[in-house]
C-alpha cells in the first residue's frame, strides 16, 4: 500500500485515495479540428511506461483535491513530491 | 514408552502440569511446553503421515520451519495444519494427526509406498488425463492433502486490525533484534518489536551462551524489562511479521493477544525503517530415508534439550557439513545422550571443533548415506573417506546442512539476494526500501556479530555492545545432497510435499530448467512451510546437476505470507452481514415498521422495494401501488438521489460542457433535463439541473452514479479547467425529500399548509419554490419520474419523518400510499423514461435512445460531441430504444432476455431492458434495445427465453400520456 504525501493533508495511506489513471494530454481546445485518428488517440492512448509516470490521484477521504503523483510503475517509488493538479 | 524428560533444566514450569490429548490419548506436559516438546517427552515418535507416500514422520525442527509434524487442533481451538513445534501447550488442548486413516500408527495409505516408484513428481499431470482431470479430482483431493478447515467458525471471539506508525520496526526479538530495539529506544525513537515466539530471546533461549558475563537469558530478561519501561516501545510476542509491502508497510499477525474474545490482531505498520532480525534457519541434509522419525535438525535437538528439558534420543549420530553442530554435540553429551559418532562431510575439522567433542569419534570426509528403521530410526549407514561403509546403531540422527539467513521479508521488500560461497547461503544484498538485515538474517552467524549488527543498525549510541562467551567461527563446505545417491533413493529435499532429489532430477530431465519451473513441477518448496528447510538444497541439487554456480540458478520468489495467516486476521472487524455499510434515509425505521420489503438500490442505499399488505401477492402489491399513483396520490422517499450545488461565475459554461444540451440560457428558478456524456461518447448519467440564482445551480444525478459523477466533475475542474470558477458541494445528505405524485398530489400539498400558490400557472413544471410546508422550511421542486403531477418536497433530514407523518395524515382523505421502487419501475417503463443500468448500458448514444433533440446543435463543443459524431459517421447498425408489447397481453417476459431473428438460436439482434405489467394499459409492456429499432415499429420480433419464445410487437417507447400533459398539469 502506497504512502502518498498530500500537499494539503500530509503523508497518508493509499486507502484514502482514488486512482484516476495516468495524466494524459490536455483536452484539445477545439476537438472538431482534430483528425479522427488524432481524436481517438487522445481518448485511448495513455502513458504506459515501465518507470516513472505522472498519475492523477484524488484524495477522496481527505481534502478532496486531485493530485499529480509521479510514481515508478516498477518499484512503486514516488519519484517526485505530489502536487495539486495543474 | 519411557519418559524422556530431564530431571531439571529448561524454561518450563514443572510445578504446573498441563493435560492434553493426542489422537484421543490423554497425556501431560508442563507449562512452557510446545505441543512438540510435550509429545517428545511422552515418547511419541510418529506424529504424522506424509502427504503423498504416507510415510511415518516425526518431529524434525523446533520452530516455524517444521516440515513434518502438522497437527489438527480440535474443539474450541479448531484449526487445521498447525506445526506442532509452534503450538503452545494449553490445558485441555485436543489434537490429532493429519493425513492418516485409520490411525497414525497404522495407516492404510502407507500402501502408496509400495508403488512409490510409479508415482514420482508429475505423476498426476501424466496420468489423470482421460477422460479428464475432474473425474479423478475428488478422490485425489481426499487421498492427498492435509487437514481440512474446521467445520464451523470459532464460536466465540473475533479478529481485529490495527494501524500503527513507528520510526523503527524490528522483526524478531533474538540477540540482534533486542539489541537494535534497545539502542533505538534509548535514543528516543518510536519502536515496535515483534517476535513470532511466545517468549523473547530467539536462539539465546536454546543455546548456552553468556552475554556480559551473565547467562544470555538473564540479559534477555533485562532488555525486555527495560523495553517495557519505555513509553516509546511497543513489544509484541507471539506476533509474526508476515508481509512486507511497498513504502515500508509491514504486516504483523499477533496471535491470541491477551484480551478476552480476541482471536488475533493484524497490525498494519507503517515504519520509517525496518530492521530484519529474523535469524537463520538450519537446512536438512539429503540422504536416503532422511525423513525417518528420529532424524532431526541439530538446532532442534539443542532447543529440546536446553529449552524444554527433553532428550530427543539416547544414542545419536551427528551428521554435519559445518562447524555449528559441534556445540550441539557437546551439549547433547552433557545432557546424557551418547554420541556414537560425528560424521562430517568436510575434509578436515579444526582443533577447536574436535575439542568440543573430545573422546568422541569424528569421521571426516564421511557421509551418512542411509537411515534404517521404519517408525523410528535404529541405525545409519556411513560411507567413510576410504569408500568403505559402516553401519552404526542409533535412535537419533542429528543433522546440520548449514544455515540460511531468514531473508524472506527482505526479499518481499524487493531487496536482492546474492550467493555467498564462503557461508554457502543466499545473503541479503541491495535493499529496495528502508530495510536492513541484522545478525543471522544478514548471514552474520555469531552472537558477537548479531549484537554489534543490532547496535550499528540503530544508528545511535543508545546501547553499549556487551561482550559474549567464546564461540566457534562458522565454517562450512556445501553438501546439497550426499554423493552417489542411488536411483529411487527416498532422499527428501522437501519433506512436507514428499519431494526427493530424484524428483528434481526428473524435472530437469524433462526440460524444466528454471528453478521456478522445477518448483511448480515437483511442488518442492510449496505449501505450508514454503520449503524453509529444503529450498536451498533444491537449488543446490539443480546447480549440481546442471554444473552451474548457485547464483546462476537463483532463488524462487519469496512471497507473503511468511507463515499461514487466518483470513479473519487479514480482514479484521467487519459489521456482521455486509462488507460495506449501508446508507439509510431518515425513513428506514418507518418503512420497516410498515412491513416494507427493503432493497439495496444502488450506491448501498437501503430503499423501500414495496409495501405488501396481508393476503397480497407481490404483483398485487405492485399493481396497487402503481394504480394509486395513476389515479390518486402516492408518496415516495427520493432522498438518495444525488444532489449537488454548483456556485461560481463559470457554472453556466461548465454545465454547457458536461451536459449535451444548453444550460447557460436557463432562467433563474427553472430547471431542465439533461444528459451527460463522457468524452468517448457514452452516456454517463442523466438528471435535472435548476438555476437557483445568477451563479448558483442545483444538480441532481441518479442515485447509483452520484459519487462517480461528483469525482468526475471535480477531476474536470481540477485537472482540465482549473481556471474556471466553479465550486461544487455535495448536498445529497443535506436535503431529504418526500415526493408526492399522482393527480391528487396538489390537493394533499395544499392540505399540508403550504405558504405558496400551487396553481399550475403560478408554479409550473420544471420550476422550484422555497417555502414552508407545515411550518417546516422546504424547497419544493416540480419534476416527475412517474409521468404524473409531482411535488418533490425537500426538507432537512431531521424534519423528514415529521413531514412524512403529516403527509400520511393529510393524504389519508385521498387514500395516499407509500410507493416502493417496484412501482416506480412500472411507472417509468410506462412512460419510457430511461434508467441507468437498464436502457443505458454503456453501448448506446443519445440518438440510439431517440434523444437526438438533447444533442445541442448550437454549442461548438461539449463532452462526447466529437465521439458521438464519429460513431454516427461510421453508419454502423446500432441498437435503438423501442417499446415492445407481447402478442399475448398476459405474457410476461424476463428482463434481460435476448431478441433473436425469428426466435431461433442465433446471434441476438436486441435485448429486453425492462418488462412490466402496465396498470395504465391493463396488459404487459416493456422496453428493448433493438438493432435499427426505430425503423421497425409494428414489426413482430421474437424474445428467446429458456422455456419459450415470445413474439412481441415493436412500438414507440412510451405507453402512457405521450404528450406529457399529466406531468405538466
Amino acid at each position: 500500500m502506497l504512502r502518498i504525501t498530500c500537499p494539503f493533508c500530509g503523508p497518508r495511506s493509499e486507502t484514502e485515495f482514488s486512482f484516476g489513471g495516468p495524466v494524459s494530454s490536455q483536452r484539445p481546445e477545439v476537438p472538431e479540428k482534430l483528425s479522427d485518428s488524432d481524436w481517438v488517440n487522445y481518448l485511448s492512448v495513455v502513458p504506459n511506461p515501465m518507470g516513472p509516470v505522472r498519475e492523477n490521484w484524488l484524495h477522496t477521504e481527505g481534502c478532496g483535491r486531485w493530485l499529480t503523483v509521479e510514481r515508478d510503475t516498477v518499484t512503486h517509488d514516488i519519484t517526485r513530491a505530489p502536487e495539486f493538479s495543474r | 514408552m519411557t519418559t524422556r524428560r530431564l530431571a531439571a533444566g529448561g524454561r518450563i514450569n514443572r510445578n504446573k502440569v498441563v493435560n492434553f490429548t493426542f489422537n484421543g490419548r490423554a497425556m501431560t506436559g508442563f507449562e512452557g511446553d510446545t505441543l512438540a516438546s510435550a509429545l517428545m517427552a511422552n515418547g511419541v515418535d510418529v506424529t504424522a503421515r506424509s502427504f503423498k507416500y504416507h510415510r511415518p514422520r516425526g518431529i524434525v525442527a523446533a520452530g516455524i520451519e517444521e516440515p513434518s509434524s502438522y497437527i489438527e487442533l480440535l474443539g474450541d481451538d479448531a484449526t487445521g495444519n498447525q506445526p506442532a513445534t509452534v503450538v503452545p501447550l494449553t490445558e485441555g488442548l485436543a489434537t490429532k494427526s493429519v493425513n492418516c486413516w485409520p490411525s497414525v500408527d497404522f495407516d492404510c495409505g502407507a500402501v502408496n509406498q509400495l508403488f512409490s516408484r510409479l508415482i514420482p513428481a508429475s505423476f498426476y499431470y501424466k496420468t489423470f488425463k482421460w477422460p479428464n482431470w475432474h473425474f479423478f479430482e475428488p478422490l485425489i483431493r481426499k487421498a492427498a492433502g492435509l487437514a481440512g478447515p474446521p467445520p464451523t467458525p470459532p464460536v466465540t471471539g473475533r479478529f481485529e486490525a490495527r494501524y500503527w506508525h513507528c520510526d523503527v520496526l524490528v522483526a524478531g526479538a533474538g540477540p540482534a533484534g533486542l539489541m537494535a530495539a534497545l539502542s533505538a529506544a534509548r535514543a528516543g525513537k518510536r519502536v515496535m518489536i515483534a517476535d513470532e515466539a511466545c517468549e523473547a530471546g530467539g536462539s539465546l533461549l536454546s543455546r548456552q551462551q553468556a552475554i556480559g558475563g551473565q547467562p544470555a537469558a538473564d540479559w534477555v530478561a533485562g532488555v525486555v524489562a527495560e523495553l517495557a519501561e519505555l513509553d516509546n516501545v511497543t513489544h509484541l510476542q507471539n506476533a509474526t511479521v508476515w508481509g512486507y509491502r511497498e513504502h515500508n508497510l509491514v504486516l504483523v499477525n499477533e496471535r491470541r493477544p491477551d484480551r478476552p474474545a480476541l482471536l488475533g490482531r493484524n497490525w498494519r505498520v507503517r515504519a520509517g525503517q525496518v530492521m530484519i532480525a529474523t535469524g537463520a534457519i538450519e537446512r536438512t541434509l539429503v540422504f536416503h530415508n532422511n525423513d525417518r522419525p528420529g532424524v532431526m535438525l541439530a538446532s532442534a535437538v539443542q532447543t529440546y534439550i536446553n529449552r524444554y528439558g527433553v532428550l530427543p534420543g539416547q544414542r545419536a549420530v551427528v551428521f554435519t557439513n559445518n562447524s555449528s553442530a559441534y556445540e550441539v554435540a557437546a551439549q547433547m553429551r552433557a545432557a546424557g545422550i551418547e554420541v556414537a559418532a560425528v560424521v562430517d562431510s568436510r575434509s578436515s575439522v579444526t582443533g577447536q571443533e574436535s575439542a568440543l567433542v573430545e573422546g568422541c569419534e569424528v569421521l571426516c570426509t564421511a557421509q551418512v548415506t542411509q537411515a534404517h528403521g521404519y517408525k523410528r530410526v535404529n541405525a545409519v549407514t556411513v560411507r567413510l573417506a576410504s569408500g568403505q561403509t559402516r553401519r552404526i546403531a542409533c535412535d537419533l540422527v542429528v543433522m546440520s546442512g548449514g544455515w540460511n539467513p531468514t531473508s524472506h521479508l527482505f526479499s518481499q521488500s524487493r531487496g536482492t539476494l546474492r550467493y555467498d560461497g564462503e557461508t554457502c547461503c543466499f545473503r541479503p544484498d541491495k535493499p529496495a526500501q528502508p530495510a536492513v538485515c541484522i545478525g543471522a538474517a544478514n548471514g552474520d552467524f555469531t552472537l558477537a556479530e548479531a549484537l554489534s549488527g543490532g547496535q550499528k543498525a540503530s544508528g545511535t549510541q543508545g546501547g553499549v555492545v556487551p561482550n559474549t562467551s567464546a564461540e566457534l567461527p562458522y565454517a562450512i563446505e556445501p553438501l546439497w545432497h550426499v554423493d552417489d545417491l542411488p536411483a529411487g533413493a527416498k532422499a527428501f529435499v522437501d519433506l512436507l510435499n514428499d519431494v526427493t532429489a530424484s524428483d528434481v532430477h526428473l524435472a530437469l530431465r524433462e526440460g524444466y530448467r528454471s528453478v521456478e519451473h522445477v518448483k511448480r513441477y515437483t511442488t518442492g518448496g510449496m505449501a505450508l512451510d514454503q520449503g524453509k528447510t529444503g529450498n536451498v538444497n533444491i537449488i543446490g541439487t539443480i546447480a549440481l546437476k546442471q554444473g552451474l554456480p548457485l547464483d546462476a540458478v537463483g532463488t524462487t520468489t519469496f512471497r507473503s505470507p511468511y507463515v499461514p495467516v487466518e483470513f479473519g486476521a487479514i480482514g479484521g472487524v467487519r459489521e456482521g452481514s455486509v462488507v460495506l455499510p449501508y446508507r439509510h434515509t431518515p425513513l428506514t425505521q418507518w418503512n420497516i415498521d410498515q412491513g416494507c420489503c427493503m432493497y439495496e438500490s444502488g450506491a448501498r442505499w437501503r430503499r423501500p422495494g414495496y409495501f405488501p399488505r396481508a393476503g397480497e401477492s407481490f404483483q398485487d402489491t405492485v399493481n396497487r401501488e402503481s394504480t394509486c399513483v395513476r389515479t390518486g396520490v402516492g408518496v415516495y422517499d427520493g432522498s438518495p438521489l444525488g444532489t449537488f450545488e454548483l456556485k461560481g461565475s463559470d457554472c453556466g459554461r461548465f454545465l454547457d460542457l458536461i451536459y449535451t444540451n444548453v444550460f447557460s440560457t436557463l432562467k433563474t428558478g427553472c430547471g431542465r433535463y439533461g444528459l451527460m456524456l463522457s468524452d468517448d461518447g457514452l452516456i454517463l448519467d442523466d438528471g435535472v439541473s435548476f438555476k437557483l440564482s445568477e451563479h448558483r445551480y442545483l444538480m441532481s444525478t441518479s442515485t447509483g452514479n452520484a459519487d462517480g459523477v461528483y469525482q468526475w466533475m471535480e477531476k474536470l475542474l481540477q485537472t482540465e479547467y482549473p481556471q474556471w470558477d466553479v465550486k461544487i458541494t455535495n448536498i445529497t445528505s443535506q436535503w431529504a425529500n418526500a415526493t408526492l405524485c399522482g393527480p391528487k398530489a396538489r390537493e394533499v400539498l395544499a392540505a399540508l399548509d403550504c405558504d405558496i400558490d400551487l396553481a399550475p400557472e403560478a408554479f409550473p413544471f420544471m420550476t422550484f419554490r422555497d417555502c414552508r410546508v407545515s411550518g417546516l422550511p422546504a424547497r419544493i421542486v416540480r419534476v416527475s419520474f412517474t409521468g404524473e403531477l409531482s411535488f418533490e418536497i425537500n426538507v432537512a433530514p431531521r424534519h423528514l419523518l415529521t413531514l412524512w407523518e403529516k403527509i400520511m395524515a393529510a393524504g389519508a382523505a385521498y387514500d395516499i400510499m407509500p410507493i416502493g421502487s417496484e412501482a416506480n419501475h412500472v411507472l417509468r417503463v410506462e412512460k419510457g423514461f430511461l434508467s441507468l443500468g437498464h436502457e443505458v448500458d454503456g453501448t448506446v448514444d443519445p440518438y440510439d435512445l431517440g434523444m437526438g433533440w438533447v444533442m445541442s446543435q448550437k454549442k461548438p463543443d461539449y463532452l462526447g460531441k466529437r465521439s458521438v459524431a464519429l460513431r454516427r459517421s461510421a453508419g454502423e447498425t446500432t441498437r435503438e430504444l423501442v417499446g415492445i408489447m407481447s402478442n399475448d397481453p398476459n405474457d410476461m417476459i424476463i428482463e434481460g432476455a435476448p431478441i433473436t431473428p425469428d426466435g431461433v438460436r442465433a446471434p441476438s439482434e436486441g435485448v429486453v431492458t425492462a418488462y412490466v405489467w402496465s396498470v395504465a394499459n391493463n396488459r404487459s409492456v416493456g422496453l428493448a434495445l433493438l438493432d435499427n429499432g426505430h425503423a421497425r415499429q409494428v414489426e413482430t420480433v421474437y424474445v428467446r427465453m429458456k422455456e419459450k419464445v415470445s413474439p412481441v410487437t415493436v412500438t414507440a417507447p412510451c405507453f402512457y400520456d405521450p404528450d406529457g400533459a399529466r406531468l405538466r398539469s
